[in-house]
């Protein structure tokens, strides 16, 4: 089977900056969570905007390519509708935009690219209930503007229930647990594991194995400095909750 | 009486204002009116002549320098023929489908068999100026009595006022179906335009009036339009006025609203098309407890230029008024604001708040705010803020990273940024008019 996502030898710096993603090489193949793990300013973050094509960053090397194409000649919203999410670890606020409104831009554009059927208005407002139930998002919050006066945890129910309503092949989860109480952790983590599929496949960084017990990995990766310098089974995670990352670091260095 | 020196000594200059003369000189004798009317033409042509065409130094046409951008004033248009008409039939287009009572003035010239006459509400009067200036009409006494101004664009076109509407809501009376002023210019060689409309909402009474202005692209064409706007005690008037200009008109508006104690008035400005556009309104809010709301968007680009001018004299007590005002630059386009808040010594207890945003899309768009507070009275809360800025890159890249294209996430942000404004808009069919108007301004643009 054809992997869902190659990283291979990829350096990203910031623009005019400094280097951030220092030779990172990754494969995940359909199916599989992998969780990545790692110091505060290790480059986590910015992998993953890498990835989903933010302005502001340089590819200096490598390459990655998912579901068959070369990610990195894409632009944002081109690797949206391939089939990439990624779930901020800040997410915004967008005065004036509706959430509806907003969804329903977002799902069809990504079908109208993708060759497929849009969806009616009263097609996408019962979706969006429904998923927002599961989430616990009421009818008034799904009125409001994008994220405007949510609390922490209810952007991230948010980003959850974009990303349930817009049934993407890879997840990247940035920290998806930041800020949530451990009903919230739970509701949370129930969208992403109705999300689990063969096809279908997570990348989960965080810096709690906690977060693990919910959403169990196949694979745990130590990220430290810019690449990966550890791999191992769900039992890493564990490990690293006990050590810390000192002995990687120095591995990095 | 003497005039002042220096206006005795300002020989015309310019070949726009030389023929200007010569227009008023052969079209007196012919523009309607009686002898009075004639004598306030004159005097309103002196005016003019004393002053000029604004240019720099004088303070309020400071960023509309008209001496450089109207280098030749354009000869007045023919009534329209039958063939003008037939052009005009599909004006006003962006309203159209909404049941408002059109009225439609080809050329500057009021058409009543493209205007709908029918079935007029009681207590609403409907009238030609040029037939009300003609045969007389105890309304035109008013004309030039509803706020004092000096300004030679609106002496101008005092002096050369050819036709226009004359409305009349009798007191009390609720006109439910909005009045629309279709104005549209259809000649094809550039040709000048000068209408006077004149509003009158008595006490008590209710109407929404729009206002929309088109003509042909890539014709220089010029407007020089002035509504006299008289809201009555408790009365409630909403104005909406949509300048859609052909790409190289020149287009002059001036409004001068006197509002009554009580009364509610709300101004929207919504500014897509014309070259060089003016917009200039004075409200004079004489009584006590008036709301008031003068609101305006403009999406402009290109070698677009937009002027607004607001002056909002607060001269009764408890007033309170709201100016919000969010311009979308592209290309190379400028936008000027103008705001000036003026409460006077007995107008305490006035809440006047102003904001102007814009949103420059390009480095090469330019936007100017020049607000200005003159507050005479001691128990009053007053303010204004200004801001220019780019569209925030952040929340660009967030919409985009749940599928949507670049030039749909900005023109989400923009809807947005327009929006608080637009939304405000009374009349729902009108909003939703302007909201599809700005989106395809949006998906439009290169
Ligand atoms: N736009 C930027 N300008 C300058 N430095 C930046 C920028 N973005 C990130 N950095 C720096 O790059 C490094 C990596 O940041 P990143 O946010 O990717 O770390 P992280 O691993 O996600 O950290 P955390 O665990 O705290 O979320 C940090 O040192 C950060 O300060
Ligand atoms: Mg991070």
């Amino acid at each position: 089977m054809a992997p869902l996502l190659e990283i291979k030898d990829l350096h990203a710096e910031i623009s005019g900056g400094r280097k951030i993603i220092d030779g990172m090489n990754l494969t995940i193949n359909p199916g599989e969570i992998h969780a990545i793990m790692g110091p505060n300013g290790a480059g986590k973050s910015t992998l993953s905007y890498v990835l989903s094509g933010k302005p502001g960053y340089e590819i200096t090397g490598g390459e990655v390519i998912f579901r068959g194409v070369n990610l990195l000649e894409l632009s944002p919203d081109e690797r949206a509708a391939q089939g990439l999410f990624l779930c901020f670890q800040y997410p915004l606020e967008i005065p004036g935009v509706s959430n509806m409104a907003f969804l329903h831009t977002a799902v069809n554009s990504q079908r109208r690219k993708r060759g497929e059927v849009e969806l009616t208005s009263p097609e996408l407002v019962r979706k969006v209930r429904e998923l927002g139930q599961t989430l616990g998002i009421n009818a008034e919050m799904l009125k409001r503007p994008v994220n405007v006066g949510f609390s922490g945890g209810e952007k991230k129910r948010n980003e959850t229930l974009q990303m349930m309503l817009l049934e993407p092949y890879l997840c990247v989860l940035d920290e998806a647990d930041s800020g949530l109480d451990i009903d919230a952790l739970k509701v949370v983590s129930n969208g992403v594991n109705a999300l689990r599929s063969p096809e279908r496949s997570m990348l989960v960084i965080t810096h709690y194995q906690r977060l693990l017990d919910y959403i169990v990995p196949d694979v745990v990766h130590v990220f430290a400095a810019g690449r990966i310098v550890h791999t191992g089974g769900k039992e890493l995670a564990l490990e690293l909750e006990a050590t810390g990352y000192a002995q990687y670091q120095n591995e990095a260095a | 009486m003497a005039a002042p020196i220096s206006a005795q000594i300002r020989p015309m200059k310019t070949s726009a204002e030389l023929a200007l003369a010569e227009t008023f000189a052969a079209a007196r004798t012919a523009l309607p009116g009686g002898p009075d009317v004639a004598a306030q033409r004159a005097a309103a042509f002196g005016t003019f002549a004393d002053a000029g065409l604004p240019h720099r130094r004088v303070e309020a046409w400071r960023y509309t320098d008209l001496r450089a951008l109207m280098r030749e004033a354009r000869p007045l248009a023919a009534p329209p023929d039958a063939e003008a008409k037939a052009r005009a039939a599909t004006a006003g287009a962006m309203l159209a489908g909404h049941g408002f009572r059109r009225l439609v003035l080809v050329n500057g010239a009021f058409v009543p068999e493209l205007s709908d006459l029918a079935g007029l509400e009681a207590g609403l009067s409907i009238r030609s100026m040029a037939d009300a200036l003609t045969n007389g009409d105890a309304l035109t006494a008013r004309l030039g009595q509803t706020v004092e101004s000096q300004d030679a664009v609106l002496a101008l076109n005092t002096a050369l006022m050819g036709d226009g509407v004359v409305l009349q809501v009798a007191a009390g009376t609720v006109i439910e179906r909005p009045v629309e002023l279709v104005f549209v210019t259809t000649e094809a060689t550039p040709v000048s335009m000068f209408t006077r409309s004149l509003v009158v909402v008595e006490d008590g009474a209710s109407l929404t009036l729009i206002e929309s202005h088109e003509g042909p692209s890539g014709v220089a064409y010029q407007v020089n339009t002035a509504l006299e706007l008289v809201v009555g005690a408790g009365a409630n008037v909403e104005r909406v006025k949509i300048t859609a200009e052909g790409s190289d008109a020149v287009h002059l508006a001036t409004v001068l609203a006197r509002v009554d104690a009580t009364a509610t008035f709300a101004n929207t400005f919504f500014t897509t098309g014309g070259l060089v556009v003016r917009n200039q309104l004075l409200a004079h809010l004489a009584g006590e407890a008036i709301h008031a709301r003068m609101n305006g968007v403009s999406l402009l680009s290109g070698k677009q230029h937009a002027d607004t001018l607001l002056s909002v004299d607060h001269a009764g007590p408890a007033g309170e008024s709201r100016e919000s005002f969010r311009a979308v630059l592209d290309g190379a386009a400028q936008d000027i604001f103008q705001g000036k808040i003026a409460v006077r010594k007995q107008a305490q207890k006035t809440d006047a708040r102003m904001l102007s945003r814009a949103l420059l899309l390009t480095e090469t768009a330019e936007a100017c705010n020049k607000p200005e507070l003159e507050i005479f009275a001691d128990d009053v809360q007053c303010g204004h803020g200004c801001t220019t800025g780019t569209l925030d890159q952040q929340l660009r890249f967030y919409l985009m990273s749940r599928g949507i294209p670049a030039k749909e996430a900005e023109a989400l942000l923009i809807q947005a940024f327009v929006g608080e404004v637009l939304d405000a808009i009374g009349n729902e069919g009108v909003r939703t008019a302007l909201t599809d108007a700005t989106q395809a301004w949006l998906l439009g643009r290169e």
